[in-house]
């Protein structure tokens, strides 16, 4: 099952993907998908990202692939469903796109060990963690100005249940900025896979229903401007969309 | 399963600042332009403590496996009452509902290169007081909270040593990034502040914001998740 949320004729509704490949209403009404304003498929509770999370990044980014897992946290400003607009700020000279396994968690989850792991995933969306390299500092990096940014971080459009993926560490993922591809990886590459982001996190903090973690990016990344649009996609969870827009400022003049 | 350890009423998210004290900036010294900083930093640096983090006075507080002592971070919070994004200096006072006094826990880093997740963002490390009206806080900047540990003062930080004050935090942060009503701005914790052990009784005390009290307890086994 696919579910997402949008906003439609002045209300929040709880979607599924219906058999015509558009959007179906609880009262069975369908729609195409660009008739709906999309919100972020599932209300986020804690959002880990993962950096460097697979080898070939690390590498293009001039990093070992790390020893421990680099996990940082965002809060619910950095969303946006599908189909939403992005602000790029226009003094920006490198901003990219990374196309990203998402992982919905479904049950509280404490001293999990990687076996069990995936029992607690309610299911898997993509995500789009938009980086902004010109505002990175060595501190606590990446840095939240890099990584927090309102609406950075396109997510959808649909929730997939966990029991649709078998197995989410063999899935393509791609990028294309108007319509050419410039990003290409599977999640066989990641160097900390699902159930072993999962038993480390659940050792030292409890997880909840609607956690999420954003697993990483593989290499190709490549600047986009404002106009662009940009889709992440990840076989058999979705195609996320995006749009760039060129924002007025870009931060308070003091930093 | 168990259920969540988060008794505290807080629901929005809960960001915290290092490096916002003279005395810390001044203490890592020329560190800071050296390996792997660089350069001194130029935007607040904002770390997340998440909602498995939150507690309230009386907590007791297990540190993860394997750790032995905490560091206790000793601060002010500044609960939104209304969004604050891209504000003036002049306008953040506005925004702010109410303060809480705050103990963020960390495990010993030494180093602010990378996320400290781990040593942040374990349960039960963001214990939160009561709100107290921003109306009754006449100059933030005269607000004080010392750390009691075992009854004996372990240290004192003063508002008024704040490298970004109160509204000039708000302005910088809001610039980048949007503080919702319900959200909670720590106001900064010292660099290798005063650390506390299993079996420790632990206050935080302001004047003004009034206080809260928690116990470091043993690790907690393995338990079924």
């Amino acid at each position: 099952m696919k579910r997402g949320r949008i906003y439609f004729n002045g209300a929040v509704h709880q979607v599924t993907l219906a058999e015509d490949g558009g959007v179906r209403l609880p009262d069975g009404t369908t729609l195409a998908e660009e008739q709906a304003h999309w919100l972020p498929p599932v209300q986020a509770g804690t959002i880990f990202a993962l950096g460097l999370n697979y080898a070939d990044h690390a590498r293009e980014l001039a990093f070992k692939a790390p020893e421990q897992p680099l996990v940082f946290l965002k809060g619910p400003n950095a969303l946006i469903g599908h189909r939403a607009r992005t602000a790029r700020p226009h003094d920006a000279e490198y901003m990219h796109y990374e196309c990203e396994l998402a992982v919905v968690i479904g049950r509280h989850a404490r001293n999990v060990s990687q076996k069990d792991a995936y029992d607690y995933i309610a299911g898997y969306t993509v995500a789009n963690d938009y980086a902004i390299r010109d505002y990175l500092e060595n501190y606590y990096r990446p840095n939240l100005r890099v990584k927090n940014r309102d609406g950075c971080t396109p997510i959808g459009p649909w929730l997939v249940d966990a029991a649709d993926i078998p197995d989410p560490m063999n899935l393509a993922l791609s990028t294309s900025v108007n319509g050419k591809v410039t990003q290409r990886g599977t999640t066989r590459d990641m160097v900390f896979g699902i159930p072993w982001l999962i038993e480390y996190l659940s050792a030292f903090m409890t997880l909840s229903p609607g956690d999420i973690i954003l697993t990483g990016t593989p290499e190709g990344l490549a600047n986009v401007v404002a106009g662009d649009e940009v889709a992440t996609e990840i076989e058999g969870v979705g195609r996320l969309v995006n749009f760039l827009a060129d924002a007025p400022t870009s931060s308070s003049s003091s930093v | 399963m168990h259920a969540p350890r988060n008794p505290a009423l807080q629901t929005g998210t809960v960001y915290g600042v290092v490096l916002n004290d003279r005395g810390s900036v001044e203490r890592m010294g020329a560190a800071l332009i050296e390996a792997p900083y660089n350069a001194e930093p130029k935007a607040p640096i904002l770390y997340v403590k998440p909602a498995n983090t939150f507690a309230a006075d009386g907590a007791q507080v297990s540190l993860p496996d394997g750790a032995e002592k905490v560091e206790i971070g000793a601060t002010v919070g500044l609960v939104m009452g209304r969004p604050a994004c891209r504000v003036a200096a002049q306008d953040a006072p506005a925004c702010i509902a109410s303060y809480v006094v705050a103990a963020d826990l960390s495990l010993p880093h030494a180093s602010y290169y990378r996320p400290a997740i781990r040593e942040k963002c374990f349960d039960g490390s963001c214990i939160l007081g009561a709100p107290v009206a921003a109306s009754r806080v006449v100059d933030p900047a005269g607000l004080c909270v010392r750390t009691v540990i075992n009854g004996v003062d372990a240290d004192q930080f003063e508002l008024a040593s704040l490298v970004r004050s109160v509204p000039e935090l708000l302005r910088d942060v809001s610039g980048f990034m949007t503080l919702s009503a319900g959200d909670v701005l720590l106001v900064g914790v010292k660099w290798q502040a005063p650390t506390a052990a299993p079996g420790d009784h632990v206050s935080v005390v302001s004047d003004v914001l009034g206080k809260i009290q928690f116990s470091i307890v043993p690790a907690r086994r393995q338990e079924t998740a």
